[in-house]
Parts: structure tokens; C-alpha cells; sequence
């Protein structure tokens, strides 16, 4: 067991971090990559670290990449540290797009979609939810149909993060509603701007809009931008959701360290709110839960450096940092008694840092798998239970009862 | 990075598991249980024989010398078999209280004989309910003689020799208490098992009446040589019980599996899968967070501190976690005596309270985590 780099990480991590400190962009500090002003900051930055040969590390060379080592991949977004957050626009393009299309897309859709996703150029999103469907993916009701060599997608799409500003989008359809529902699926991707595609961005609880409702009319994309054969959605839909899993759940920081530094500041009924013994016994969950993801993914790298494919085990991260998150953020307020009702920026403690997480959380336990779905991964994948009882599995789609949702 | 246990070491797992897997089934667990002997005998002697109480011993004082990190190795499989022996009390407490404090005849005179399996030892500190601080010590030392009251003293009833927190100074502070090296088998000892949680693992009442004391360490520095006994210590019980914690998962997941109710097994009805999933993720982290603390105990790094009082924090509330949840996925028979689930539910709470409570080591955990942002 050793944490120390060997010499050719150390090596890797000297030149990144020479990289970073020579390149860095100042002033980015408030813009958190997601709002559309942040955009032009974000791409800037991706753009850079591209030319540089520092984007999507991991990656093939030819696609952009490095071939980067898991281990190195580690060591740059340690470098990156919290500049990592400007790459917010990128996770569901780089985290979850571009895999499928590397697993799935034909040798042309590769060559010219994956490198401009590294870039930065393009920003993608994932057109899967539907309001019919969302846990329940394999129930969804946008139809493609074939038309000569073209396809023609009608139907609707929600909670579809970025589509607002994507210009390309995965999306799965039903091609045959006549056969159980997992069998008659297919993914294609498109042109955000192609005719017929309507988005309406939905306001969250947060306040903001980070997501939309999407229509297709009458969309015609050509069958050349078919991921996987006729039929074979849902497999395709498995490399994209198993890729979300990890970049989902590894893209979250712990907060622990902010929230300790302000339990020192803020008053309790005697002293500083640390020297509360109730306020000193959850710090310490927190912690041995940061901690404890911090070091299992020590122990997942370790693993993949080996030569061992990413497990379901990577589940445990999202699941453990949403309800950590949520819990920490809601005790935070408490410590602040009344004033924690607070939230205008130049106001609220810590710049309102704080109910940001508050709200961000709650989508944090539902986006890229709810908790419940999560535990049944963890149940059915790595202990081995029996998978749920499923009515609808072997029923023709357009047989399947759907109820008033 | 590697963060891993190495290919020999993880040979050195298979081979406790079988070891204990033969000589310390559940059977054997319930013998003491039910039994009047404090330990199991024949296990002591075999888990002597396989040089596992000496394993971290370095050779020149008799012992294989070959790390911490396989002595978690050994900890986590003696916490999945519920192992009854004073193992703990005797490697973990004593030996590791002679290493760190002991003159060199005394690591010469103690250590080989805990390797061989000679001696027992035994840590005793506590004088009755609450906190264990400097002011709460009334045992004390005068002219070379040991007087006081120590309860409960884990193993005391066995042990040949014990390492005695007792009051050498005026103040209530942390310098007025110093170590000694107590022979337990001498006169002015007198030893009485006491009822406890966990009847596999002896615990004792311990009057000292002016029995011969050698002083351990400097005068003076008793506590903050506990302070490291107990660091070392907790990685290692951390260990115990994640290998607890991983027995009893493993257990509700094969009576989960077996037991059938309204026609399914109970192991596809959601609330218990999911009860089962959470039992896994509180395991592996307490895991993950045991090996950043075997690493910080074997490279003896500044982080020991801190990542010891994480491991054992997370490894206390994976065990009383799992070993709760254990009975209730087995329903009724859960609760019964002939079920082995009841052994992990009293593991672990004796676990979770020989080192000091999870209260305190929480509280242990912030302290450090205030030292090293203030440095
Ligand atoms: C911020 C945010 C961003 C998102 N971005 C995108 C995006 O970019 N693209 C996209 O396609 N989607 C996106 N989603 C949608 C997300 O994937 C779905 O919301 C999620 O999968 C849950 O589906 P649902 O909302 O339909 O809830 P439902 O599936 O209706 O779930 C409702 C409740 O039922 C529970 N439930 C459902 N099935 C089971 C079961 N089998 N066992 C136990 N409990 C169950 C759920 O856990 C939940 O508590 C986003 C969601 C959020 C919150």
C-alpha cells in the first residue's frame, strides 16, 4: 500500500501542474460553468487545454485524447482542482456522449462529433427522460420512424439538462411498439437546430433553469446518425448510463472543508457552533463519509490500474454524496438559526453557498438514477439479490398499462 | 498509488480465513459463550503457532516482524470469526503499549513471550461509568506499590501481565497520570469476571491492593502514550470490525436469499434489498477508510491521528449497522439464541466501547481535524 506517486506519476503531475499554473484563467471564480455568461469562459478554457493536449485526457489520441491512465486521469483533476467546475457544461457531452458514440457510432460520427466534444466546441446533451418515463426508461413513447433513408421523430422529451444551449443531442426512440419494450428501441443523435425540435426550459426548485422540456415535430435526421442497430437502443442506453454513474458521481465536491471553517465562525449558544457537541458529532459523519469516498475511489483506481473494468460499486458515490449533501447543507442553515432563511448572495453566509447546495441537492438524489434506483443496482449487480418483479417485461409495448402520470 | 494489500498479503487473508474458517467455526464461539472458560484455549494456542501474535513484532524481540498491514490482515478475519481470544487486549494494548514506551530490556523481557503466546496482556484503565479522563484515575502508585479499583478490565481475569494507568501527581491533568507494567499473577492482584455484553470476550474487575508496579515510559507521560496505543490500536480493532461488519452482510444476505415469505424470497422484496445495499455501502466505506488508516499505521505517517479516529468512527457505525440489521432481516429467529446473529450484535457493541465510545471518538476526530487546519 503506498500513496506516494511512482516516479512516472510524479512526473505526469509536475508537468500538469506547470501546465495549469502557466495557463490558468483568473477571474472565473462565481461563474459556475452552468449559466449561460460562464459559457464563453468555459469553452475558453476547454479550447486551451485541448490545444495543449490536457483535454478528456483519458481518451484515445486519435479522438482527441492522451490515452491517459486512469491513475493520470486522478492526478490531473487533483491539479485541476476547483477550475475542474468550469467544465460543468461538458459532463453530459464528455461524461456520457461521447463514450456512447465511441462504443456505437460509425467510424465517421467519431471522427467528426468526439474530438470537437473534447474541445469543447460542442456542447451535447442526453435526450432520454420522457414525462411518461424517467426511472422507467425502457417505457418511453418517442417514435422514430423510417422513411426512405431518413428517420422522422415525433414525440416529447423532459428535464433535459442544457438543451437550451446544446448543439448536439443523443436521443432514444421507440421504433416498434409491437414488441416488449426493452426490444423496440433505437438511439440516434441530432442537430439541436434541426426543424421540428422545440425547447422550453422548465423552472426548478432551485429558481434557475438548468433544464427543459425538448418536442420533436416531424424531425427528419438522416440514418447515418443511428448509434447501434435498429432494435438495440437499450444496450446502447446501458453504455451511456453506466458512463453517467461515474462522471455524475465523481463530479460533486464533498464541501466538508467549507462547512468546517464555518461552524469556527458562527455562533452557537456558547462559542463558536464547533464547540457544540451535537454540531462536533455530525461534522464527524460527514467526514468519515467524505473521507470514506475519497478512499474508495482511491481503492476503485488502484483496481483500474490493474487492469479491472469499473464496477456497479461506483454507484456508491452518487448515492452517498447526494443524501450527505442534502443532510450537511440543511444542518448548515440550522447552525445559522434564523438568519439561515437568508439566501441573497451579498447577504447569506458564505455567499449563499450553502442553499445552493440546499436546493442542488434534491436534484442531485433524482438526476442520473434516484437513490432508490441506485440501492436497487447495489442490491441486484454487486450482492447478487433477485432483480424486482417486472409485470410489463414480456408484454408486447402497446400492451403495457400505464397509469394516470 | 497503489491502494491495495499486496499479492502475499492477500495470500496471508486466505489463509487466516481457512485457518479460522476450521478452528473457530461458530460452534467454537458458542462453546464460550455458553461454557465458563474465559477464552478458547485451543485457538490460542494454533493462532500462536501461526505466528500471528508476533506478526508485527519486530524479529530481534522474537516476532516475524513482517508489518501492520498484515496485521489488519490477521484483525479483519478475527472480527469476521467473532474470534474468542485475547488477542486484541494482548497485540493490540499490551504489545503495542512495551513497543512504543518500553525500555529495551523491557521489549526484551515481554515481547518475545507475546509471541510465542507465553503471556497474556491486558490494558486496564477504566474506573467506572462515563469518560475515561486523567481526573476520572484514582488507582495511584506510592513507593512502588499499585493501589486502586479497575473495572472493566478486558481480558484482566486472564491476563499475566498488565499495563496500569494510575495516578502518580498532584494535579487532574494529563501529567499526573503514568504507566506500569503490572505481573498479574503476583500478590496484592485480585481478579473477578464480571457479566458482560459479549460473554466471548473476558472481562474482568481488577483490585490492586500495593502489587508490585514497573513503571512504563517516563513519569508523567502515561497519557499521551495511551494516545498513541490507542491511534495504533483503533486502525487495528477498525479492522475487526469491518471484517465483522462483512460477516454479518454476508449472513442476511444468504438468509435473504433462502427464506421465502408471500411466495418470493424475502430478498426480492425492496425494503429488504435495499436495506441490504446500505449495509454494503456503510461496509465499504468503512473499509476504504481502514486502509488509508493501515497505510498511515504502517508508514507511521503525521496522518495516523486523523485517519485513525476516521477509521474507527466509520468502522463502529458499519458494525452496530450490519449487526443490527442482521436480526431484523432474520425476523424472529434473529432474536433467538440458537441464531449466530447475536454473536456479531454483541461483538460489536464491546467493540465499539473498549476503545472509548463513538461520542468521544467523534469528538477525538473534530479535535485532530481543528489541530491540523489551525497548523
Ligand atoms: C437536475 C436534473 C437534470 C436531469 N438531466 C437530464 C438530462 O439531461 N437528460 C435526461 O434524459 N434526463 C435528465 N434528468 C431526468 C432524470 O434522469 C430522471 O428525473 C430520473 O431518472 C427519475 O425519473 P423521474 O423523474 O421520471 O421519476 P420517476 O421515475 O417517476 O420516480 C419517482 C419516484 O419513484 C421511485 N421509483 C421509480 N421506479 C422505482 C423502482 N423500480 N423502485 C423503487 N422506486 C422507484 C423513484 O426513485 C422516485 O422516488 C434530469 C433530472 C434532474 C433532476
Amino acid at each position: 500500500m503506498d500513496f506516494n506517486d511512482t516516479p512516472q506519476e510524479a512526473d505526469f503531475r509536475a508537468q500538469a501542474r506547470a501546465w495549469i499554473a502557466a495557463n490558468r484563467p483568473t477571474d472565473w471564480q462565481n461563474k459556475t460553468g452552468r449559466d449561460v455568461d460562464g459559457i464563453a469562459m468555459s469553452k475558453a478554457w476547454q479550447k486551451k487545454k485541448y490545444d495543449a493536449g490536457w483535454a478528456c485526457i483519458h481518451w484515445p489520441q486519435e479522438y482527441g485524447g492522451r490515452g491517459a491512465t486512469p491513475i493520470e486521469r486522478v492526478i490531473w483533476s487533483q491539479e485541476e482542482g476547483e477550475l475542474g467546475q468550469l467544465g460543468g457544461v461538458f459532463i453530459i457531452g464528455q461524461g456520457m456522449c461521447a463514450p456512447t458514440i465511441m462504443a456505437h457510432g460509425s467510424e465517421a460520427a467519431k471522427q467528426r462529433h468526439v474530438p470537437k466534444i473534447a474541445s469543447g466546441e460542442e456542447i451535447w446533451c442526453q435526450l432520454f427522460s420522457e414525462p411518461g418515463s424517467g426511472s422507467d426508461l425502457a417505457g418511453l413513447r418517442t417514435r422514430a420512424e423510417k422513411q426512405g433513408d431518413e428517420w422522422v421523430i415525433n414525440g416529447q422529451k423532459i428535464w433535459t439538462s442544457g438543451a437550451h444551449y446544446a448543439d448536439f443531442g443523443i436521443v432514444i426512440t421507440r421504433t416498434d411498439p409491437t414488441v416488449p419494450k426493452h426490444k423496440g428501441l433505437t438511439m440516434f443523435y441530432l442537430d439541436m437546430r434541426s426543424p421540428g425540435v422545440t425547447v422550453k426550459p422548465i423552472k426548478q426548485v432551485s429558481g434557475r433553469s438548468d433544464f427543459n422540456e425538448v418536442y420533436f415535430a416531424d424531425v427528419r435526421i438522416p440514418d447515418s446518425q443511428r448509434l447501434g442497430a435498429v432494435g438495440d437502443g437499450w444496450k446502447v442506453s446501458l453504455t451511456t448510463l453506466m458512463n453517467e454513474r461515474l462522471a455524475v458521481g465523481g463530479g460533486f465536491p464533498t464541501n466538508f472543508e467549507e462547512m468546517f471553517e464555518l461552524t469556527k465562525v458562527i455562533e452557537g449558544e456558547d462559542g463558536p457552533a464547533i464547540e457544540d457537541q451535537s454540531v462536533r458529532e455530525k461534522l464527524a459523519d460527514w467526514y468519515i463519509r467524505a473521507a470514506g469516498l475519497r478512499n474508495t475511489q482511491n481503492r476503485m483506481m488502484s483496481a483500474l490500474s490493474r487492469g479491472q473494468a469499473p464496477g456497479p460499486e461506483a454507484s456508491i458515490s452518487k448515492l452517498v454524496l447526494g443524501i450527505n449533501r442534502q443532510n450537511m447543507a440543511s444542518t448548515m442553515l440550522d447552525i445559522q438559526d434564523t438568519y439561515g432563511v437568508i439566501s441573497q448572495k451579498d447577504l447569506a453566509v458564505n455567499g449563499g453557498q450553502f442553499h445552493e447546495i440546499f436546493f442542488r441537492a434534491v436534484a442531485h438524489r433524482i438526476e442520473g438514477g434516484t437513490d432508490e434506483i441506485l440501492r436497487n443496482i447495489i442490491a441486484e449487480r454487486v450482492l447478487g439479490l433477485p432483480g424486482d418483479i417486472r409485470v410489463d417485461k414480456d408484454l408486447p409495448f402497446n400492451n403495457i398499462p400505464t397509469g394516470a402520470n | 498509488m497503489n491502494f491495495e494489500f499486496s499479492d502475499d498479503q492477500k495470500l496471508l487473508k486466505e489463509q487466516a480465513r481457512g485457518f479460522l474458517a476450521s478452528k473457530c467455526s461458530a460452534k467454537e464461539v458458542r462453546r464460550i459463550l455458553d461454557g465458563n472458560e474465559p477464552y478458547h484455549p485451543e485457538l490460542w494456542k494454533g493462532v500462536a503457532e501461526m505466528g500471528w501474535l508476533g506478526a508485527s513484532i519486530p524479529e530481534e524481540y522474537g516476532g516475524l516482524g513482517l508489518g501492520y498491514l498484515e496485521l489488519c490482515v490477521i484483525a479483519e478475519e478475527l472480527g469476521r470469526a467473532v474470534a474468542p481470544i485475547p488477542f486484541s487486549s494482548t497485540v493490540y494494548l499490551f504489545a503495542e503499549a512495551v513497543l512504543i514506551a518500553g525500555t529495551e530490556e523491557q521489549k526484551q523481557k515481554y515481547l518475545p513471550k507475546v509471541s510465542e503466546g507465553a503471556i497474556i496482556g491486558a490494558l486496564a484503565l477504566s474506573e467506572g461509568a462515563g469518560a475515561v479522563t486523567p481526573k476520572t484515575i484514582k488507582t495511584s502508585v506510592a513507593g512502588g506499590r499499585l493501589t486502586g479499583v479497575k473495572l472493566p478490565v478486558t481480558d484482566g481475569d486472564v491476563a499475566d501481565y498488565a499495563v496500569v494507568a494510575a495516578r502518580t501527581g498532584a494535579g487532574n491533568d494529563e501529567g499526573s497520570i503514568s504507566l506500569f507494567i503490572v505481573d498479574m499473577k503476583a500478590g496484592g492482584v485480585t481478579a473477578e469476571a464480571v457479566d458482560t455484553v459479549d460473554p466471548t470476550r473476558s472481562h474482568a474487575k481488577v483490585s490492586f491492593d500495593g502489587a508490585g508496579a514497573e513503571p512504563l515510559g517516563a513519569a508523567g507521560q502515561g497519557w499521551a502514550i495511551l494516545d498513541k496505543v490507542f491511534d495504533r490500536a483503533a486502525v487495528l480493532y477498525a479492522f475487526e470490525q469491518v471484517g465483522g461488519s462483512q460477516a454479518a452482510l454476508e449472513m442476511a444476505r444468504d438468509y435473504a436469499m433462502g427464506r421465502y415469505a408471500f411466495g418470493r424470497p424475502i430478498a426480492s422484496f425492496q425494503a429488504i434489498k435495499h436495506k441490504l445495499a446500505d449495509m454494503y455501502v456503510a461496509t465499504e466505506l468503512a473499509r476504504s477508510n481502514s486502509y488509508y488508516g493501515a497505510w498511515a499505521l504502517s508508514t507511521d505517517a503525521p496522518e495516523l491521528a486523523i485517519a485513525a479516529a476516521t477509521a474507527r468512527v466509520s468502522a463502529t457505525e458499519a458494525y452496530h449497522e450490519c449487526s443490527k440489521e442482521n436480526i431484523q432481516v432474520h425476523g424472529g429467529m434473529g432474536f433467538t439464541w440458537e441464531f449466530d446473529c447475536h454473536l456479531h450484535y454483541r461483538r460489536s457493541k464491546v467493540l465499539s466501547l473498549v476503545l472509548g465510545s463513538l461520542p468521544r471518538w467523534k469528538d477525538r476526530l473534530i479535535s485532530r481535524l481543528e489541530e491540523r487546519n489551525a497548523a
